[in-house]
């Protein structure tokens, strides 16, 4: 544990300065391969061999692998386990994957911010290793023979000069008798003899979920459980003055009603509160539910009203504000009467909406609580529901089914918190479901935002000077509501990182006041901070008549590491000696990119175009050309986005080509539409319908992914894929119609 | 009391009429395949085929449903796997794969009218069934595919 920082999500709802350990924290890594000592409570630990929390090996020679990072369509809990199984030399087909429950001794299950491989990679090799050493030691025992005449060699281990071969079962228990190696003493198979690594394989539960028979949270059943629907304050902070279940009390299959106290102090990932209608199936709870009379006191932030909060942000925008980060003097350089440009940019709040709506089952028992919920942190959920019921986190159990979706909001567990606490009360399992429209008036929202940009140019059209402030209500709020500034995480994401080559260079942020509960949402602050940057660059590049290409070339400058010490950010949490900003990888994504769309070459009509960005995002570079036709009538289609990524290291290629290809759709759903407002502190949105995603008719045609092979360590590729795609498309819009996005969504702009 | 065949077996519902099919088969018959998204009928997660069509099972009343053959996901392959479960294996499709019954339950009904379909009609054809991780460009390539193999 020495160099390593245990940052828990307690300690993070504790301080506002830690507010971005999500994100910027290294994370908590098991001080060993062992697994002695801890509960022997999953399959793996109960295999004959099991060196590591993370496999065991069977007599029949099975390998179980534990996947504990939440699965919720990255591919995770396949690639994860497939590390693993190349480094022991498994065969794939012999391999079971066991779902861990949340405990500390797997370190993080935290699956946000893109890190599973990133930071797992190493940990699963090792595992893979420190197994296949001891079995082929065991070999080499028992033939009698030094183990450097043994190799592995799929499923068994041979001896090289007389053929000899012990399968994985035959040796596991003769294995477990010997020492784990230590971790510096392992020695890891050659690239070149990587069977999976790089090649990927297709997700294990593929054929479970293409038959209906994979589990998900919604899925989750518990014998004599009943359902639960929740009406919450429609208001944050708001509490139940009175209310009234007679008519509720009266729906057929409803049994009782119940109330949730509302938190207290930051919210943080506590229950809204409010009032739950048990029944005996999800229907009649969402029918009691409706008949409910509740009198609410809506508190200080029923005053949040969305068209008087823009104006703020962006009163707060066009005015000085917090330095963040400072290179050379843009106000000297202001000064001197050079061409001045500046520009205004405007991203709404918006909702995660995962297919699958928030779900949770637990069941309160002798003070301890078993849970299946879709989670992408179970041991946050551990500690919510500790917390919640005054029981201690080892006494609640965490079940991880596959989780229809995430995005970020199902890794804070308040509604897992919600069944556990109505299990109690009610003295059964208890199955919350959340409605659509709860999961998209009581998100966890990405921030609105409001951002303002100004350069001062020269002859060419290049940057002398350069100024950038974003305003945004932050997500250190969760822990203390009163936090108004950006963390350093959030302006590391698209704005102190800014790899452009500027001689002067500042970076502001200026307060505004969370009255919504604040999450983070695929990729973050990069959504907004990439949406700024990158437009501007583009009306740079045509202020001054310049190919946006070359243009933005020539801003990116010489292929170098970024100076970090002028702009400091945290670098998602990861050492910059080992992942630093690389200009060069960042040119030949663009470049890539440029070649394969046929940048330059080609002609389009009136209406069509294609626009570029450029992005580093969560220790991965991403460049997106994408194509535009605008009709008549204002719709937008895109017909082809050519997507280039270097995200280092590729565990799982198709895998991580389909990300980049959902980015893009993810992207287009924002960009076309994404917006959630409110109105005296209700949300206006509430179902697809007021809150419209892409569809098959809006999303983009046919996006290419190329992956630039790359020998860098392995970086995220869950989100990188949202932040250059909408920039990429709003220039394409004014390639094609001359029209500047400078809101989101167009919406808000007349295209027709 | 509704009778009513799911997956060729004979049931009959005795409880609230006006209950979407959508529990029924989720809370009653443990046919968790078909899968709950927005209960208005906007997103398609909830696809199952009622006398051979597809339908948003969230917004057809069990009353609805009487004397009906509803055919799940779980129903979709009788003997094996169906063209479209198997051309969605071949493509890779899913990603969290939650939405993916409806996307196959929707695809495997447009598909027995259209033989060979072009972008235009699946477009208009799968336009109601949402996808949040963005599999759309593999629904389509899987839908052709599928129709291929039932050519």
């Amino acid at each position: 544990m020495s160099a390593i920082e245990n940052v828990s999500r307690r300690g993070f709802l504790k301080g506002a300065a830690s507010a971005g350990a999500f994100v910027l924290a290294v994370r908590f890594l098991p001080d060993s391969l062992h697994a002695e000592g801890l509960p022997l409570n999953a399959r793996v630990d109960r295999a004959a061999l099991h060196p590591s929390v993370y496999v065991g090996i069977d007599a029949d020679g099975t390998v179980h692998i534990i996947a504990h990072r939440s699965e919720m369509g990255t591919t995770s809990r396949t690639s994860l386990p497939m590390i693993l199984a190349d480094e022991l030399d498994a065969d794939w087909k012999r391999v079971k994957i066991e779902q861990a429950i949340g405990d500390e001794r797997y370190g993080s299950q935290d699956t946000d911010g893109s890190h599973s491989i990133r930071e797992f990679y190493e940990p699963m090799r090792q595992a893979g290793a420190a197994a296949r050493i001891m079995l082929t030691q065991a070999a080499a025992n028992q033939w009698g023979v030094a183990p450097s005449e043994c190799a592995a060699d799929l499923h068994t281990i041979v001896h090289k000069a007389s053929g000899r071969r012990l399968g994985y079962g035959e040796l596991a228990s003769a294995a477990a008798k010997l020492p784990v190696p230590k971790t510096a003493e392992l020695q890891f198979k050659p690239k070149s003899a990587w069977r999976y690594v790089g090649k990927g394989a297709p997700s294990y539960d593929l054929s479970d979920v293409v038959m209906g028979k994979a589990v998900y949270g919604m899925d989750a059943q518990m014998d004599g459980m009943v359902y639960a629907s929740i009406q919450h304050p429609p208001v944050l902070g708001g509490k139940v003055k009175s209310f009234d279940d007679k008519e509720a009390l009266k729906v057929a299959g409803v049994s009782q009603t119940v109330s949730i106290d509302p938190f207290q102090g930051p919210w943080g990932f506590q229950p809204l509160g409010g009032v739950a209608v048990i029944a005996k199936n999800t229907w009649a709870a969402f029918q009691g539910r409706k008949s409910l009379q509740i009198d609410w006191d809506n508190g200080p932030n029923a005053s949040y009203n969305s068209d008087q909060f823009k104006k703020q942000l962006q009163e707060t925008a066009r005015n000085p504000a917090k330095v963040v980060g400072n290179r050379g003097d843009v106000d000297a350089a202001f000064a001197k009467g050079a061409k001045i440009i500046e520009a205004e940019y405007y991203v709404p709040h918006l909702a995660h909406a995962a297919m699958e709506p928030l779900v949770a089952v637990a069941d309160f028992r002798d003070g301890k609580v078993t849970a299946w919920a879709s989670t992408q942190n179970p041991q946050a959920a551990q500690d919510t529901i500790a917390k919640a019921l005054g029981i201690a986190k080892e006494d609640v159990i965490c079940h991880v089914p596959l989780l229809g979706g995430g995005f970020g909001r199902k890794s804070k567990p308040d509604y897992v918190a919600e069944a556990a606490i109505l299990s109690k009360k009610v003295g059964r399992p208890v199955k919350v479901v959340w409605t659509r429209e709860d999961d998209i008036q009581f998100d966890y929202y990405h921030s609105v935002s409001a951002m303002y940009m100004k350069a001062a140019v020269d002859g060419q059209g290049k940057p002398t000077a350069w100024l950038q402030r974003s305003v945004y209500p932050p997500i250190g709020s969760l822990g203390d509501p009163k936090m108004n500034y950006g963390g350093d995480f959030e302006e590391g994401m698209g704005f102190t990182d800014i790899p452009f080559d500027l001689p002067n260079l500042r970076v502001e942020n200026g307060p505004a006041t969370a009255q919504v509960r604040i999450g983070w949402l695929r990729s973050v602050a990069n959504i907004y901070h990439a949406f700024a940057v990158q437009t501007f660059a583009d009306e740079l590049a045509h202020a001054a008549g310049r190919d946006p290409l070359d243009y933005m070339l020539g801003l990116i400058g010489p292929p170098r590491t970024v100076d970090i010490n002028s702009m400091k950010h945290p670098n998602y949490g990861a050492n910059y000696d080992v992942y630093p900003n690389d200009t060069g990888r960042l040119r030949k994504v663009l470049e890539v990119a440029a070649e394969k769309s046929g940048w330059g070459k080609r002609k389009f009509a009136k209406g069509s175009g294609m626009g570029l960005a450029v992005h580093r995002s969560f220790l991965t570079y991403v460049a997106d050309v994408v194509e535009v036709q605008v009709g008549d009538d204002g719709k937008v289609h895109i017909p082809r986005v050519e997507t280039v990524v270097d995200a280092g290291l590729v565990t799982n290629p198709e895998a991580t080509r389909a990300q980049f290809q959902g980015a893009a759709v993810f992207a287009t759903s924002i960009a076309l539409s994404g917006s959630i407002t409110a109105t005296n502190g209700v949300i206006d949105q509430s179902n697809f319908d007021s809150y419209p995603v892409a569809r098959m008719r809006e999303a983009p045609l046919q996006t290419n992914v190329t992956l630039v092979d790359s020998d860098a360590p392995p970086a995220g590729v869950g989100e990188p894929g949202v932040p250059p795609f909408i920039p990429a498309l709003c220039n394409a819009i004014f390639a094609a119609t001359g029209k500047r996005v400078r809101e989101l969504p167009l919406s808000k702009t007349k295209l027709a | 009391m509704v009778k009513l065949k799911v997956n060729g077996t004979e049931r009959s519902f005795d409880g609230d009429p006006t209950m979407p099919l959508l529990w029924y088969l989720r809370d009653e018959l443990r046919l968790t395949g078909t899968k709950f998204g927005c209960g208005m009928a906007l997103c398609g997660a909830c696809t199952v085929h009622k006398d051979g069509k597809a339908v948003r099972s969230c917004s057809v009343p069990m009353s609805g449903a009487a004397g009906a053959e509803i055919t799940t996901i779980e129903g979709l392959g009788a003997n094996g796997l169906h063209p479209v479960q198997k051309a969605w294996m071949h493509i890779n499709v899913p990603q969290c794969g939650y939405c993916q019954p409806g996307q196959m339950m929707q695809a495997a009904s447009f598909l027995k009218t259209t033989k060979k379909p072009t972008d235009a009609e699946i477009d208009s054809a799968m336009s109601g069934n949402i996808c949040r991780c963005g599999t759309y460009q593999r629904v389509r390539a899987a839908i052709k595919s599928a129709a291929e193999e039932l050519a």
